[in-house]
């Protein structure tokens, strides 16, 4: 075990190196200059050479990827162009609504997408498995950024329940922050309990058919307590990878739902930053968000390995 | 049953299972008995109008997008405009049309640049193994380890906006999704009997892959495909509305989602008519992908029938 | 704020909700969101350009020694009075007694001749550094009395000392101003949430009268869409430069609100790269200007809300003359005057669409108008980066759509290096001499001179004024319904009920 840790570590340091170069080489190419834009129209040649100078920009490209890479393993992340504040100031204060957001989007979408699996699979080939199934599929072709659209224009417009946009902050208004989450939350979370749900639904109808539920059906257990005892449990592992990068994902991925509610989120922020060009906030929090995904999936590596010693051997 | 897929983030529609070999039968009776299976009927039929109403709109629409009438602004529903009009006096009608086809072949090349590149560098990992195989496959865990939408708005927005460069930009991402699938798939069959047999009667493993391999694992890339081309819709949906996919005067649902969502209040029907079409071309290829996973593969027609 | 929706949504926020509620039954309320589109890179309206910094801060925390009012008229500020010396060169300036800074310092002429030096020295990073040209030097008299003296008189020093870019600050906090704004107005800086909002409070010790509000927080709502839920939601109660045109209709028929359609010095206009051919030809310039119907890009890009301009002049100055007669909608002589151009089977051309719905909108109306006439334009949306960087720098472009929002700012059209690219020396000369001139009716018959000058050159295809649609909670007075400067000035603010 101690060894497949450990090679699977090795190639996670690799993974991420090759990431770094992508990410550092992708945004070397970007067109436009940001000690321009950060001066305005009427800056004079000098003024624009001397802040590039400032910003090290005018480095030779190795000693920047190096002076980068070693800056983001002691966590400094270096410092805006834009906002000429630390970039892991500007990612803590994002990631108090991005982290809470992708929480609470998971967990509902957890908490529909069980009960409604666990439902369709006791009554699997029923109208109403048909009727949840069929949901399902409407569920995970709708656009999530539509269904927020029609979601404020109901909730946040018409009936005025929660606010539109925006995020109060958890130090003034812990409710109120609380509450301008809701909506995201759940635009985010809908189309990943559809998808959820099959999932797990499938991974039940899956664990049904295998010997030992035979027996225990044999043996007179409750369809119920077959279901919760023994399918579910069987069930969680292809569950939980679902769940792990669907966390990844809502991490990375609320970009589009932070922009409708302008939530000051990751997503936001990279989003901003790309469009003023603010390079070391957009390579780092791509590298931040990189680094999760990975290393998510090298966790649940390791618990596959450590449910299933087979897998150990391969590669 | 993994894979980060665009836009979705998590897809319960990798395919995992290989599917067995078909007797063969004509096209045609292979259809009818497919028609049986309710998923691909409906599937099948959602799809074709799409795939109909796409062709049309390269020769007809009932309204030239082009031409601006601004004095026909924000009509609602009649019979001159079955869906109303945009803020530009254009039909929604004719630009749903023409944004079907837009939507669809950005989805569609994105999917052949997918296939046309990760089906050869899967078939390549699963017959040579060994270092290339681990090569192709940690090139594979990168791209899936770059959250997709975001690396995918990071490129339009490095390269500039555009349908091509929406194109690459989702056709990226679904190369490691082709390349994982038809390695798997081909590793199974390169285990088969009858292909330990070509070996044996000196067949090299280019020819062995070509004859053998690929079609065995063609009806699992038939429906991953359709799977991908689905999530590439909704991909570009999400690219044109934060303005990164077609632009001017070319449309696409996207980007009639992007200019309809500040007129929800006053022309619910420019959000509505884009935003019905997208529901209804995903669901139609979803079901489709559903259908034709439960016709070519017995084992969760199985489980379907018996639960 | 949204007492109501909290109470209705979030049981555990009662007790706050009430004690919210008790106090603003008993008093006006006094606090305030404004929302704006661009959040500012930071503070310091000395050392950017960008309009989102004067949009917050300007007759707020900084002043002046003088300030634009809402009409465009010279205020004193934190000049009490002045005297011009009869050659129209030296301006001697009486400084209000009693104005403090925000750290509790006091304002003395020592701070004048120091902001002031500051602008016009060689490395400063003043976005208008060709306001204080005119300077040669600052001397502070006394600790109340400053003379500024100029190299020749200038017609607009009062003015261009009113603007944002010339605010008075403190040698001590000058260097942190980008961050931590500290300036002499009647709300301080009380912090900067970033990518949220920025939060003023009340200053205790303003010299001139208190405003009526405590706090006024910006917020930077960016997305059309969301501006619109926003201030339908409750969640800002002012909008003063509001992004969705198209919302303005229902906002004005709800009585919750006020809208107030103002105008700003925002020249909306069709550049045009007048070196690169085929647009260095005055033929294809002109044939431009007869194809495109401003009505219909006012109504179909701006929903009715903008005013049509036949030159680069803004309508509600004096000086203005309406020339829109000379361009008016004319495909069939557009298509004349392309074919005398020796282009009559039209050409292919790109425009070039910074971010602004004005923008985008108003160039998929051009671009569909030029059609018409044989032109076929590519669009290419940029971000303004990229406007920056190849439009406005490098000059690599032939068509973009643009608001030049400077006042008064005819005098670019002189420029050598402009990204115009237009180059006519009877026009620099008359610029040149508007420079000079302090006579109010010569510099009236100038202006004219100028305007029928670009006109007659369709230098660029001019198109309508950038309208200012203004809209608030129905309960608040005292918000400014035109722009002559890029303010939301906040002073005169107040609840009413």
């Amino acid at each position: 075990m101690a060894a497949f840790i450990l090679r699977r570590f090795l190639m996670l340091i690799a993974t991420l190196f090759v990431a770094s170069l992508i990410v550092f080489a992708v945004l070397e190419i970007v067109p436009g200059d940001p000690a321009r834009l950060m001066l305005g129209l009427n800056a004079s040649e000098d003024a624009i050479e001397a802040l590039r100078n400032e910003m090290g920009l005018n480095q030779p490209i190795i000693p920047r990827y190096v002076s980068w890479v070693g800056g983001l393993l002691i966590g400094d992340f270096g410092t805006s162009y834009t906002y000429r504040v630390a970039v892991s100031e500007l990612v803590t204060e994002r990631i108090v609504v991005s982290l809470p957001l992708a929480i609470l989007a998971l967990a509902l979408s957890t908490s529909i997408a069980l009960p409604v699996a666990l439902l369709a699979a006791r009554h699997r080939g029923t109208s109403a498995d048909t009727a949840i199934m069929t949901a399902t599929q409407v569920g995970v072709a709708i656009p999530n950024f539509w269904f927020a659209l029609l979601l404020v224009y109901l909730f946040a417009v018409t009936l005025q329940w929660v606010p539109a946009v925006g995020f109060p902050g958890w130090g003034d208004d812990p409710a109120g922050s609380l509450t301008a989450l809701i909506l995201p939350a759940i635009a985010l979370a809908l189309p990943q309990a559809a998808i959820l749900s099959r999932v797990t639904r499938s991974a039940l109808l899956e664990a049904l058919s295998q010997d030992y539920i035979r027996t225990a059906r044999a043996k007179g257990v409750a369809e119920g307590d077959v279901l919760w005892k023994h399918a579910l449990r069987n069930a969680l592992i292809p569950v939980l990878t679902i769940l792990g990068l669907q966390f990844a994902f809502l991490l990375a991925g609320t970009i589009i739902i932070e922009n409708v509610f302008t939530l000051p989120g990751l997503g936001r922020l990279i989003f901003q930053a790309i469009t003023q060009r603010d390079l070391i906030v957009v390579q780092s929090v791509v590298m931040l968000l990189v680094v999760t995904v990975i290393s998510i999936n090298f966790l649940v590596d390791i618990a596959y390995a450590w449910a299933d010693p087979r897998l150990r051997g391969q590669r | 049953m993994r894979g980060l897929t665009l836009g979705y983030g998590v897809s319960d529609r990798m395919v995992t299972v290989v599917s067995k070999t078909r007797s063969p039968k004509t096209a045609w009776s292979w259809f009818i008995h497919a028609m049986r299976n309710r998923s691909f009927a409906v599937g099948i039929t959602v799809t074709a109008l799409v795939v109909l109403m796409a062709l049309v709109s390269i020769v007809w629409t009932p309204y030239d997008i082009t031409k601006l009438t601004i004095p026909d602004r924000l009509q609602g529903p009649s019979l001159t405009h079955l869906f109303g009009t945009d803020h530009f006096g254009r039909d929604l009608f004719s630009m749903v049309m023409e944004g079907s086809r837009n939507s669809m072949s950005v989805a569609l090349i994105a999917v052949g640049v997918g296939l046309f590149i990760g089906v050869p560098l899967g078939c390549l990992a699963a017959a040579k193994r060994g270092w290339l195989d681990d090569v192709l496959m940690r090139g594979a865990d990168v791209i899936f380890a770059f959250p997709a939408l975001l690396s995918a708005i990071m490129i339009t927005a490095i390269f500039g906006p555009g349908a091509i460069n929406a194109i690459i930009a989702i056709g990226i991402f679904n190369i490691p999704v082709f390349a994982r699938v038809t390695r798997g798939a081909a590793l199974a069959i390169w285990q088969r009997e009858f292909i330990l047999a070509a070996r044996a009667a000196g067949k090299s493993a280019s020819r062995i892959t070509v004859e053998h391999i690929l079609p065995n694992i063609a009806n699992l890339l038939v429906v991953q495909a359709t799977i991908q081309f689905s999530l590439g819709i909704l991909a570009e949906a999400g690219l044109s509305y934060v303005g990164l996919g077609a632009q001017p005067p070319s449309t696409s649902w996207g980007r009639m989602l992007a200019e309809a969502q500040t007129m929800m209040g006053i022309a619910p029907q420019m959000a509505l008519a884009p935003g019905i079409a997208i529901i209804a071309t995903v669901l139609g290829l979803n079901l489709l992908g559903d259908g034709l996973r439960d016709i070519t593969d017995p084992q969760t027609e199985n489980l379907a029938a018996h639960g | 704020m949204n007492i109501k929706k909290t109470l209705a949504i979030s049981a555990s926020t009662i007790a706050l909700a009430i004690v919210a509620t008790s106090t603003s039954a008993l008093a006006e309320r006094t606090d305030l969101s404004v929302g704006m589109v661009l959040e500012p890179e930071h503070l310091d309206p000395t050392a950017g350009a960008a309009a989102a910094i004067d949009e917050v801060v300007y007759a707020n925390v900084f002043e002046g020694l003088t300030r634009i009012n809402e009409d465009g008229s010279v205020a004193p500020a934190l000049a009490e009075s002045w005297e011009i010396s009869d050659d129209g060169k030296v301006y001697t300036f009486k400084l209000r007694s009693g104005a403090k800074f925000h750290d509790g310092t006091d304002l003395d002429a020592g701070d004048v001749v120091f902001s002031l030096d500051r602008a016009r020295s060689g490395d400063s990073t003043n976005a208008q550094k060709a306001l204080f040209a005119a300077i040669e030097s600052v001397e502070a008299v006394d600790p109340t009395t400053v003379t500024v003296t100029l190299s020749e008189a200038a017609g607009s020093f009062l003015y261009n000392m009113g603007w944002g870019d010339a605010v008075i600050v403190a040698p001590e906090s000058a260097d942190t101003n980008k961050e931590k704004p500290i300036g002499t107005g009647p709300f301080k800086f009380d912090r900067w949430s970033r990518g949220v909002s920025v939060d003023l409070v009340k200053s205790d010790d303003y010299w001139g009268d208190a405003p009526a509000l405590e706090k006024v927080s910006f917020r930077f709502i960016a997305d059309p869409a969301a501006a619109t839920a926003a201030l339908q939601a409750g969640d800002v109660q002012a909008f003063p430069n509001f992004p969705a045109p198209e919302a303005i209709a229902a906002f004005e028929a709800d009585p919750r609100f006020a809208v107030e359609i103002g105008s700003t010095e925002g020249e909306t206009i069709l550049s045009t790269n007048n070196a690169k051919p085929p647009f260095d030809n005055v033929l294809v310039r002109r044939a431009i200007a007869h194809a495109i119907d401003r009505q219909a890009i006012i109504d179909g890009a701006m929903f009715g809300l903008g005013t049509p301009i036949g030159t680069h002049f803004a309508p509600h100055n004096a000086a203005y003359v309406d020339l829109t007669g000379q361009s008016a909608f004319d495909p069939e002589k557009a298509r004349g005057l392309l074919a005398e151009a020796g282009f009559a089977d039209g050409f292919s051309a790109t425009i070039k669409l910074p971010p602004p719905s004005y923008a985008r909108r108003g160039g998929e109306i051009v671009a569909a108008q030029l059609r018409e006439v044989g032109i076929d334009l590519e669009i290419i949306p940029v971000e303004w980066a990229q406007w920056l960087e190849q439009v406005f720098r490098n000059k690599d472009y032939d068509l973009t759509i643009v608001s030049h929002t400077e006042p008064n700012d005819i005098g670019i059209y002189a420029r050598d290096d402009y990204y115009f690219q237009y180059d006519n020396v009877v026009l620099e000369a008359v610029i040149e001499k508007l420079d000079r001139t302090a006579d109010p009716d010569d510099r009236t018959a100038l202006f004219a001179e100028a305007q029928q000058i670009v006109a007659d050159d369709a230098v660029n295809g001019f198109l309508f004024q950038l309208a200012k649609s203004g809209v608030w909670d129905a309960k608040l007075e005292g918000l400014w319904e035109n722009s002559p400067v890029q303010a939301n000035d906040m002073t005169k603010v107040r609840w009413t009920e």
